[in-house]
C-alpha cells in the first residue's frame, strides 16, 4: 500500500491536437456543421481580404505620403527633432522592460523588433539609420534596466519629465531650436501629442475630482459634483467647439492661445470628469474598516488617502481607466473640427489630392491600422499591469 | 486570584462620565459613567445590539459621543482634530475583521504608522516590527501579503500594528468573533502576553475563558447601559443582576 506521504504527482492531462478539435469544434451534428459554415464564411472573406490587399490595393498612396501621415507639415529639416522623441521614448520602453519585465516586456519587444524590421525597409539613409537606432535603443535600455532593478522610481519620473520635454523639443526655442509653429505638426505626431498630454493630465485632475466629489466640506464636494455632471451632459465635440470657437468670444486674448492647447484643455478636461467617475467608484469599493484601521493607527486624512485608499482603489479601476483613455486616443480625431490635420485629418487631405482620388478603402484601413496598434498596445499593457499588481494580494 | 495586579496605586487612564449616544433616533448609549486604570484588563461583555462595540469605538473616536466626557490619558476627547489625532496614536485598535491593509507587506502593515506618524527612521520601525512580529510568532512571515496568511495570523499581525506605535491603551474589538475556532487559542495567547506585560487593555469578547484568567474587571452591557461592573470571580460566582445570570447562562 502507497503511503500518504509519499508524493504523488498529479497525471498529467496531454491535450492531443486532434482530440481537442473533436472536442471543441465536431462535438455533434450541431456544431460540426457551425464549423463548417463559419469556416467557409472566414475562408471567402479572408481570401478576398488578402487577395485585394496583396494585389488591387494600390498602397503607393500610403508610400508616397507617409511622411505626411507621420508627422504632418513638419519642416523636413528639423524632424530629427520627432526622432530624438522617439528614441529617448524608446530608450525609456526598454529601461521599463528590464525594470517590470512583466508589465511591459511584450510590448517593448515587439516595438523593438518592428523598429528593426523597417530599418530593412527601402526608405531614405538617414531614416533607416534612425529606425535601426531607436530599434536597438529597446533592446540596450532592456539590459542597462535589468543591472539597475531598483531604479524604478527614477524611471517612472523620467517618463514623467519626458512629457514636457517632448514638447519643447517639438515646438523649439530660441536660436538653437527654431520654433515650429504648431499648425505645422500633423499626422501621427500630432495624435500622439495630443493623446499624451490628455491623458497624463487627465488622469490627476480626475483622481482629485473624485476625491473632493466625496469631501466632508459640501461646498468642495457640490463643486465637483457641478462640474463632473455638467461635463458630462455635453458631447466632447461640443467641449471641443467651445475652446476652439467660443473661448476667444469669452475670454479677452483667448485667441492667442494655440489651437492645440485648447485642444488639450479640452481633452483633458473631458476625459477627467470620467476618470473621476471611475475613480470614485474605486474608492466606494474599498471597505470602511480599511479608513478605519487607517484612522485608528493616527494616519491623518491625506497619508490615509495617499498609502491606503487611492493605491487600493486604483488598482481595482485600471480597466475602467484605461478603457477610457482608448477612447481619449480614438477620439483625437475629433480635432479636425479645429482644421488640425491628426492622423485621421491627414487621411483625409491625402484623399483630396486628385492622383489618389478614389482610395478611401486603402487609407482607411491604414489609418485604421496605426490606431489599432496603439490602442491594442495599451490594453495590453493594462493587462499585464492588472496582473502584476492587482494579484496575489487579496 | 494568583499574581493579579495591584491596581490600587494607580492613576485613571480612561474616564467617562455620563456618555451619552445616539444613531438618529436610536439611544445607543445611555449615561456611561466609568474609569480604567493604568494596567487596568477590563473585559466588555453583553447581548449584540447592547452598545459595547460603540463604547469602545467613543474611547478613540471612530465614534462621537453627543452627550457627556471622555478623558484619555489626561486629553478630553473634542471635535478638535488635533486632539483626535494625538489620541489615537495613543490607543492602538483591533477590530474583528482584521482591517490589515491587503495591497502591501506584513512588514509593512506594521511600519506604516511609525514611519509616517512617529516620523521614526524607516531602519528602527523595520527594527521594532520585527521585534513585535516575532513576539507574535510570525516574523517569518513579514514579507507576505495579508491575503497569504490565515485568520489567526492576519490577527496576530493586526495586534503587532497596533502595538508597533507604542500605545499607552489597546482596544479589542471581538477579536475572535471571526475566527476559525482552532485559531482563537494563538490570539488569545498573545492577548494574554500582553495583558501580563501590563498594557492597559479594554476587551470586547465572549471569550468567558479569556475574562476569567486575566481580566480584572468586567463590564455587563445591556441597551447602552452598563449593567453590572466588578470582578470576574465575583460575576461568574455570584452576579448581582438577573440579566447578568440570564446572559450568562445562555453563553456559558
Amino acid at each position: 500500500m502507497a503511503s500518504v506521504s509519499e508524493i504523488i504527482t498529479r497525471p498529467r492531462e496531454r491535450v492531443h491536437a486532434v482530440k481537442w478539435i473533436k472536442n471543441n469544434l465536431f462535438s455533434s451534428w450541431f456544431n460540426t456543421l457551425l464549423t463548417v459554415l463559419s469556416s467557409a464564411l472566414m475562408y471567402t472573406i479572408l481570401s478576398q481580404l488578402f487577395i485585394w490587399i496583396f494585389t488591387i490595393a494600390n498602397w503607393r498612396v500610403i508610400a508616397v505620403n507617409l511622411r505626411l501621415f507621420m508627422v504632418g507639415t513638419y519642416p523636413l529639416e528639423q524632424i530629427w527633432r520627432l526622432w530624438l522623441c522617439v528614441a529617448i521614448g524608446t530608450t525609456l520602453l526598454g529601461l521599463s522592460w528590464g525594470i517590470w519585465p512583466h508589465v511591459v516586456s511584450r510590448v517593448a519587444m515587439v516595438y523593438g523588433t518592428a523598429l528593426l524590421l523597417l530599418a530593412l525597409a527601402p526608405f531614405g539613409v538617414t531614416t533607416r539609420i534612425w529606425l535601426a537606432g531607436c530599434g536597438a535603443l529597446v533592446f540596450v535600455g532592456m539590459l542597462v534596466g535589468r543591472r539597475i532593478p531598483d531604479a524604478g522610481r527614477w524611471v517612472a519620473l523620467t517618463w514623467l519629465v519626458f512629457l514636457p520635454l517632448m514638447l519643447i523639443l517639438m515646438r523649439g526655442f530660441g536660436t538653437f531650436l527654431p520654433v515650429v509653429q504648431t499648425r505645422q505638426w500633423g499626422g501621427l505626431q500630432l495624435t500622439l501629442v495630443l493623446a499624451i498630454t490628455g491623458i497624463a493630465l487627465s488622469f490627476p485632475l480626475g483622481v482629485l475630482l473624485a476625491i473632493g466629489r466625496r469631501s466632508p466640506l459640501p461646498a468642495i464636494s457640490l463643486c465637483c459634483t457641478l462640474y463632473i455632471e455638467l461635463i458630462r451632459a455635453v458631447p466632447l465635440i461640443t467641449v471641443l467647439f467651445m475652446f476652439q470657437i467660443m473661448l476667444p468670444l469669452f475670454i479677452p486674448g483667448g485667441e492667442s492661445f494655440d489651437r492645440i492647447v485648447r485642444a488639450i484643455v479640452a481633452f483633458t478636461l473631458f476625459t477627467a470628469a470620467y476618470i473621476a467617475e471611475n475613480v470614485r467608484g474605486g474608492l466606494q469599493a474599498i471597505p470602511r474598516g480599511q479608513f478605519e484601521a487607517a484612522r485608528a493607527l493616527g494616519l491623518n486624512p491625506f497619508l490615509t488617502m495617499s498609502f491606503i485608499i487611492l493605491p487600493q482603489a486604483l488598482r481595482i479601476v485600471i480597466p475602467a481607466n484605461v478603457g477610457q483613455f482608448i477612447s481619449l486616443f480614438k477620439d483625437t480625431s475629433l480635432v479636425v473640427i479645429a482644421a488640425l490635420l491628426d492622423l485621421l485629418g491627414i487621411g483625409r487631405s491625402v484623399l483630396a489630392q486628385s492622383e489618389f482620388l478614389g482610395l478611401q478603402t486603402e487609407v482607411l484601413l491604414f489609418v485604421a491600422a496605426v490606431y489599432w496598434i496603439f490602442t491594442f498596445s495599451m490594453s495590453h499593457v493594462s493587462k499585464r499591469l492588472e496582473q502584476t499588481i492587482g494579484g496575489g494580494n487579496r | 486570584m494568583i499574581g493579579r495586579k495591584d491596581l490600587s496605586k494607580a492613576d485613571d487612564i480612561i474616564i467617562c462620565r455620563g456618555v451619552h449616544k445616539w444613531f438618529d433616533d436610536f439611544h445607543v448609549l445611555k449615561d456611561v459613567n466609568t474609569t480604567v486604570k493604568r494596567s487596568e484588563v477590563v473585559v466588555v461583555f453583553g447581548p449584540s445590539g447592547s452598545g459595547k462595540s460603540t463604547f469602545i469605538r467613543c474611547i478613540n473616536r471612530l465614534e462621537e459621543h453627543q452627550q457627556g466626557q471622555i478623558i484619555v490619558d489626561g486629553i478630553e476627547l473634542t471635535n478638535d482634530i488635533r486632539n483626535i489625532e494625538a489620541i489615537r496614536s495613543e490607543v492602538g485598535m483591533v477590530f474583528q475583521q482584521f482591517n490589515l491593509f491587503p495591497h502591501i507587506t506584513v512588514l509593512d502593515n506594521v511600519t506604516l504608522a511609525p514611519i509616517w506618524v512617529r516620523k521614526w527612521p524607516k531602519a528602527k520601525a523595520r527594527e521594532v516590527a520585527m521585534e513585535l512580529l516575532n513576539r507574535v510568532g510570525i516574523a517569518n512571515q513579514s514579507h507576505k501579503y495579508p491575503g497569504q496568511l490565515s485568520g489567526g495570523q492576519q490577527q496576530r499581525v493586526a495586534i503587532a500594528r497596533a502595538l508597533a506605535m507604542q500605545p499607552k491603551i489597546m482596544l479589542f474589538d471581538e477579536p475572535t468573533s471571526a475566527l476559525d475556532p482552532e485559531m482563537i487559542k494563538e490570539v488569545l495567547d498573545v492577548m494574554i502576553e500582553l495583558a501580563e506585560s501590563g498594557m492597559t487593555m479594554l476587551v470586547v469578547t465572549h471569550e468567558m475563558g479569556f475574562a476569567r484568567e486575566v481580566a480584572d474587571r468586567m463590564l455587563f452591557f445591556d441597551h447602552g447601559q452598563i449593567v453590572e461592573d466588578g470582578r470576574p470571580e465575583q460575576i461568574f460566582e455570584d452576579p448581582r443582576e438577573d440579566r447578568t445570570k440570564l446572559f450568562l447562562s445562555q453563553i456559558l
